[in-house]
Parts: structure tokens; sequence; C-alpha cells
């Protein structure tokens, strides 16, 4: 029973008063950073970061910090996605998707408080996950080595398969728009600068975060103006905050498989929580959807990948803590934060530092905790965000969006760069595609080449290591099902159906 | 510059008077040290370093801020502050060896060494070539050997591209063995983190990086040194560590990490961080705080740095001819 002991003792640390202070502080603020388009995680983090140490805090109190501001901004990205329809982070891009239409159906109260509590189911089984199987998981984040990821990736197009149905065609359109930006920059299979046109800007490819501030941000702006042309819809709230019972019973299942699944992928490095809320969303889409009421305000849709994009936060912290590797962006700044104090994440923090090792899990508890009870009665204060006129809202989003861009290059290119997505992906929602498609098939269709040219490269070109392994394998076989399974399915319970009639 | 509070202009005025040499050329108002990469890095760990030492020995007087200006390995900041900052005294900009070979093979645009001031290097870091602690290579002898043999039978990770420095290490090693670097394995990942699960997990045999950088690995046992890029031995802990040198193979990849700043900065502006530099780099508390960063010594700055730089480009840029890197 050490690992009790240990976590008591991490509660020891968590509960002294200056640690619950300062995880109350950083997950308020995390909030604010998460909900603020295009500043994410791991600008808050780096934000707080020399703060912290100037403040002369001890390393696990800097280390409680950082982490209530990561779950935070996990919980707070979903909030944006809601209400405004522009994910306030790339862990709450598919949010928007089904918490969007929610609150356009004046259900924005009820969105925001299913998504705060299954954002809490997320946390809480990943910190417990985190607890009981830490150095367990070392080993799966090392089972997977290029042939692996490529299978998770083509799993993940897999379940893509469940969105394709209402457009078809213009849904792989999108999903080619995303492959072909995913083309630019620097090919580090051959050091070749591929579509650069020769402008160092574009060496490093395009950022994820200006095609995400492009197609989902500007354009909701150019939508929104236009709107203000024709005169703003009013978005009714209806009197309920809080979901009822029916919901959450509806919810339950989702929820905790996607938070298991997105703790799991969570703990890859090389996986994180765009793979993890996308592939969470979609899988329950596939699992539930039997009327279409997907991407119409479907409150699955929202729950299931809130769920997984903070469980995956929380494994994150699994490659960071056992192997000394960052299992994500965050938890690069984090490792270099404890750099500064001298610690050194790794195989060796367990048995020297477990103080700061058990204060952190404990933590985590703590934070999930208080942002639960943090969101809950801020539900009506957040809703009243839709009663803005577009004349002071779009200003706001548009200054938001900015600094995030601007943020991550410090250049004016990525600025003019995501105003030009912008406009293309105004064009683009006006004629139907699925912006979160095309998301989905930069952030995959990168990783699927990579992973893919390494996998083969590792081989020599032979093909076969892509199947090679138990983990590949059983990927393979789940996106197999993933693609006949629900057909087959539904024709079988048709077939039985009409035995039953006949 | 003018100063505005008379209780300003006298500190400034003690630090002139510190400085002596300097002439009439006072610290930059707001300095600004530019890591053109993003957060958690080499560049940052470069620009928190300079940071900190200038910091705790007082030598400029307003905190000196780090920004973050990712791309191409220090490409976009190179661009920026030649085209857009010239002659801003507060920018410093961090380099490594890493930017001055991607300079050398023309990743930089259209500009070259000679269109920024080199102003002090602060440390370096040498490459290692290590493997799993369980692995059968126990020297670079054993690597070569296994080469010989068979290139395809290894196959090597590291975080950079191909024609990164990353690269560079494993193919002379792959020429110190007589075989062609386009014969050898080679697997590109996203960051050293990822090459390094990948070496953990045996997906790749042999991992191609920095020794600082993995010293806390080094330390926890997990893996095995075949070889420190370095013409001696470190000091200090990692002393344990075997150079390529002594196991009789000429192969050393230091990795110089230091400052640079915009061509058109006025002389004295720029004298006036070499010296500032010089003093900061001869202070012993500096000593430490570069070991904290797992840096080693490494110390040139003004002409001499920027002689170092150009030899450093020229020798890259044969390197780079004879990998075929460029045309």
């Amino acid at each position: 029973m050490d690992t009790l002991n240990y976590l008591l003792q991490g509660f020891g640390v968590a509960f002294t008063p200056l640690n619950l202070a300062l995880a109350f502080a950083g997950a308020f603020i995390g909030t604010i950073v998460g909900l603020l388009p295009g500043l994410g995680p791991i600008n808050g983090v780096a934000i707080l970061m020399p703060i912290a140490f100037a403040m002369g805090l001890p390393p696990e109190s800097a280390l409680i910090l950082l982490a209530a501001v990561y779950m935070g901004c996990e919980y707070g990205g979903r909030i944006s996605s809601i209400l405004i329809n522009v994910p306030g982070d790339a862990g709450a891009i598919m949010t928007a998707i089904d918490g969007y239409p929610m609150a356009r159906k004046g259900l924005a109260g009820v969105a925001l408080s299913i998504s705060a509590w299954s954002s809490f189911v997320g946390g809480v089984v990943a910190t417990i996950g985190l607890v009981l199987f830490a150095p367990l998981l070392a080993n799966w984040a090392l089972a997977f080595g290029p042939a692996e990821y490529f299978a998770l990736m083509v799993f993940a197009i897999a379940c893509l398969g469940g969105m394709v149905s209402d457009r078809p065609v213009k849904t792989l359109l999108a999903v080619l728009i995303g492959l072909s930006l995913a083309c630019v920059g620097v090919d580090s299979n051959s050091g070749v600068y591929r579509f650069t046109f020769n402008d160092v800007h574009l060496a490093d490819g395009v950022q994820f975060i200006v095609v995400v501030i492009g197609f989902f941000s500007i354009s909701e702006i150019l939508l929104m103006l236009e709107e203000s042309s024709i005169g703003q819809s009013i978005i009714k709230t209806t009197g309920r905050k809080l979901f009822n019972r029916q919901e959450m019973k509806e919810t339950n299942p989702s929820t905790l498989a996607s938070s298991i699944g997105g703790f799991f992928i969570g703990v890859l490095p090389g996986a994180g929580a765009t793979i993890s809320s996308a592939i969470a969303y979609m899988v329950t889409k596939r699992v539930y959807d039997k009327d279409g009421s997907f991407g119409k305000g479907d409150i699955r849709g929202v729950s299931a990948p809130e769920a997984a994009n903070n469980a995956s936060a929380t494994g994150s912290f699994v490659p960071m803590l056992c192997l000394g590797v960052p299992g994500s962006g965050t938890t690069t700044v984090m490792m270099g934060a404890l750099a500064l104090y001298n610690i050194t994440p790794g195989p060796m923090l367990f048995q020297n530092q477990p103080e700061i090792v058990w204060g952190l899990i404990a933590s985590l508890f703590v934070g999930n905790v208080v942002l639960l009870v943090l969101n809950i009665p801020l539900v009506g204060f957040f809703a009243k965000m839709l009663t803005v006129p577009n004349a002071t809202l779009v200003p706001g989003i548009a200054a938001a969006s900015a600094v995030g861009v601007y943020s991550v290059h410090a250049t004016t290119f990525d600025l003019v760069l995501s105003v030009a997505f912008g406009v293309l992906g105004y064009l683009l929602r006006k004629l139907q595609f699925p912006m979160s498609s095309l998301i989905l098939g930069f952030a995959l269709g990168d990783m699927i080449e990579q992973n893919l040219r390494r996998a083969l490269s590792l081989s020599n070109g032979e093909v076969g290591i892509l199947w090679h392994s138990p983990v590949s394998l059983t990927l393979w076989i789940g996106a197999v099902a993933m693609l006949v399974g629900p057909p087959l399915l539904r024709r079988l319970r048709r077939g039985r159906a009409a035995l039953a009639v006949g | 510059m003018t100063p505005t509070l008379p209780l300003r202009a006298s500190v400034i005025g003690g630090l002139l008077l510190a400085l002596g040499a300097a002439g009439a050329v006072a610290a930059p108002e707001k300095p600004e040290c530019i890591a053109p990469a993003k957060p958690g890095g080499g560049f940052d760990i470069t620009c928190k370093l300079a940071q900190s030492g200038l910091q705790e020995s007082k030598l400029i007087g307003a905190p000196m801020r780090v920004t973050y200006m990712p791309g191409g390995i220090g490409a976009v900041a190179y661009n920026a502050i030649v085209a857009q900052r010239p002659a801003d005294p507060n920018a410093l900009v961090a380099f490594s060896s890493g930017s001055l070979l991607n300079l050398a093979i023309g990743k930089f645009g259209q500009y070259t060494a000679s269109d920024v001031r080199w102003v002090a290097s602060v440390g370096t870091d040498y490459g290692v070539i290590a493997v799993r602690a369980d692995s059968p290579l126990k020297t670079l002898k054993d690597l070569v050997a296994a080469l010989q043999k068979d290139p395809a039978s290894v196959a090597f990770g590291a975080g950079g591209t191909v024609g990164s420095q990353d690269w560079m290490k494993t193919a002379l090693v792959a020429r110190l063995a007589g075989v062609n670097h386009q014969g050898m394995r080679y697997v590109a990942f996203e960051g050293g983190g990822e090459a390094f699960t990948a070496l953990l997990g045996g997906h790749v045999q042999v991992y191609s990086g920095d020794v600082g950088e993995l010293a806390p690995q080094i330390e926890a046992g997990k893996v095995h040194v075949l070889a420190v890029l370095a013409d001696e031995r470190l000091p200090g802990r990692l002393g344990t560590l075997p150079t390529a040198k002594e196991q009789g193979f000429e192969l050393s990849w230091p990795i110089v990490r230091g400052f640079y700043v915009g061509p058109k900065v006025s002389d004295a502006d720029y004298q006036w961080w070499v010296q500032t530099f010089d003093k900061l780099t001869a202070d012993p508390g500096f000593a430490k705080l570069r070991e904290q960063r797992e840096l080693q010594p490494f110390t040139k700055s003004g002409a001499a740095l920027d002689a170092y730089v150009k030899e450093a480009v020229a020798r890259y840029a044969a390197l780079a001819r004879e990998f075929d890197l460029v045309k």
C-alpha cells in the first residue's frame, strides 16, 4: 500500500494553504486563457512559469500552479467553442460541432455544465489511471513506434468515415485541403523544403494555431459581420443552466469510454488532445448516432470530446514523470520549468523526489474539483456572452485571435496568413464545407505522412512493418471494425426487424 | 538615450563608470533576447542563461525579456533582424551551430554569415552517439563494425531532419565506417524526446543528439553512450563518458551557443554587448549557471567569434557538398 501512503503524503502537500490557493488561482487563470481563442495551455504555462520562479515558489508549488493552469485551459477551451463556435484551444475543436448547435437551441447552459462535468470525469479518471498504472503505461508509450502511430492514425481516419455521411464530396474535399496544407514545410526525411516558395516563414510549415484561428475564428468573425449587417439574430437561453439526470444518464457511458480512451492516447508522446478528442467524438458518433442527431446539438457530442481532451492532458504527464520525455507541447514547457529548479523529470524522480511527483498528482485531483466547483456556478455568467452584441464581441475575438497567432512566431506573416485562411474559410463555410474535417485532415495528414515514412525507412521500404506488432495489428482490426461495423449492425438490425414482422 | 529620473541617471552613470572603457554608450534600455524557437528548447536555454547571468551579475540595469520567434532553426529570426530591425541595439538573438549549418546550406534565404554582427558565445554542447543500456553495441568501434558488415542493420533515430546537425553526426559515423550516407537508415523524429522514446522502445537502435539534453537519461542508466563527439573528455560527472577521439576516430561535433545583433547596430552598442559578455563569461558565478544548463565552456566574442562563425560556416558548406545536401 505504498501508493496510498504516497498519495496521502501528496494530499498533505496539495492541501497546504499556499498550494490550495495556487491551485485556485491557476484553475481560474487557466479557464480564462483557455477560453480565449488562440491562447492555449502552452501560452498559459509559458507566461506563468517565469512569474512562479520569480515569486520564489518552491518547486512543488510551482508545478501545482502550472498543472492547474494546464487543466484549467482544457476546461476553458470548451466555453468559446460552445458559445461562439470558435474553439478556445486545439482540444476543443470537436466540442464546437455539437456544442454550438446546442447553444443555438437555447441550451447553452446545459452544454456548458455537462461539458464541465465530463471534463471533470475525464480529469479524474485519468488521474486515477496515473496513480495506478503510471510505470506500466510508460511501457505502453514505448510500444508505440512509427508503425504503431501510423496504425493509430489509420484508425482515426477510419473513424472519420463517420463524418462523411452528410456531404461526402465536400467532406473529402475539406480533408484534402487540410492534407495539402500539411504538406508545406521542411520534409524531415529528405531535408527538402516543400511548397515554401523560398519564404523562410514557411520553413517549419503552416502552424496549427494559424490554421485553427483562420478557419474557425476569423471566418466566424466574417460570418458574424455578415449577420450584423442583416440584423443580428438573438439567441435565447432557456432558464435551465444545469443538465438533468436524464441527460447525465445518456452521456455516462460515452463520457467514461472517452475518458479512458483519451487517457491512453494522451500517454503517447506523439498524439495529443486534438487526436484524442477527435477519436472520442467520432467513435461516439459512430456508436450512438442512429437518427442523425450528431452535428445538430447532441449532448453526447459535447461530453465525449471534453472528457477525452482532459483525460489526454493528464495522460501526457505519464511520459514526463516516468520517462523524462514530454508528452505534449505543454509538458515540454513544464519540463523547462522544472529545469529552472534543477529538477530533471524522469525515472529517478519517483524515487528521489516523491513529494514533487505525488504532490503534483494529488493536486491534479484537487485542481479538477476546484475547476468543477468554479465552472458550474459560472455557467450563467459565461452564457451571458451570448447576449453581448456583435459590435463588442467581434473586436474582442479578433484581438484575442491576433494575439494568439502572433505569439507563435512573433511575425506579421502568420497574421496575414491566418486572415487569408479566414477568408477562404468563410467562403468554404458559405458553401457548407465542414471545417472540422479540414482541421483533422491537417492534423492527421502530417502525422500519417511522417509516421509512414519513418516506419518505411526503419524497415528499408518493407511494408510488412506496418502490421507486424500486436499493437498495430489491433489498431488495424479496430479500423476495419469502425468501417464495416456500423453498416453491418444496421443491416442485421433491419434484417431482424424484417424477420419479426414476417 | 535620455534618462528621465535623476535616480535612474545616477544608476546608469554608475554603470558607465563601472564599464569604463565602453565610452559614452550605456546599456540598452529594453534588452530583449530572441529565442528563435518555441519555449523549452536549446535556444530558450541560451537566452535564459544570458538573462539570469546578466541579472545576477548586475551587468544590465533593466531586466532582459525573452521572446520567441521560431522557424527554420533561426531562419525566421535572422530574416526579421536583418530586414526589419537591423539597427535595434536592444535585440540580441540566440544562435547555435545548428543555425550556422542551415545558414551554410542556404536555408536562411538570401542572407549570409556576413549579414549580422556576431557578439559572443556563452557555451557549447557536444554531439553524442548513444544506444539503449542493453544494446549489444558497446563502443563506437562496435557500431562502425556493424555498419561495415551491413549498413542496413542499424537504424539511427534523432530529432532533426535529414541535413540537420543530428543527421550530420550519423553521416559522419557512416563515413568513418566507409559506408555511403545514402545507404544508412536514418529516421527523423519530431524533436529529441520522441527520438529518445523510440530508442527506449527498441524501434531505433542508435540515438544521435546532444550530450547535455541526454545527461539526465545517462544518469538514470537508461542509455549507454558510445561516444561523446568532443576532442577531450568533459569535465565533471560526464567525464566518465568516452570520446570518439580516444577510441581512435576523428569525429568531433560541438554545438556552440551564442548571440548576434543586427547588421546596422552602431559600433559603440556592439562593443558594449561584446564587453558585457566578456565580463559575464569571466564571472565565476556565470560558470555555475552554465553548468546548471549542461553547457561546457566555449568563450569567444567580437572579432574572434566572427572568425569562428565564418570558418564554421565554410566547414559546414564543404560537408554539405560532400553529403549532397547542396548542389
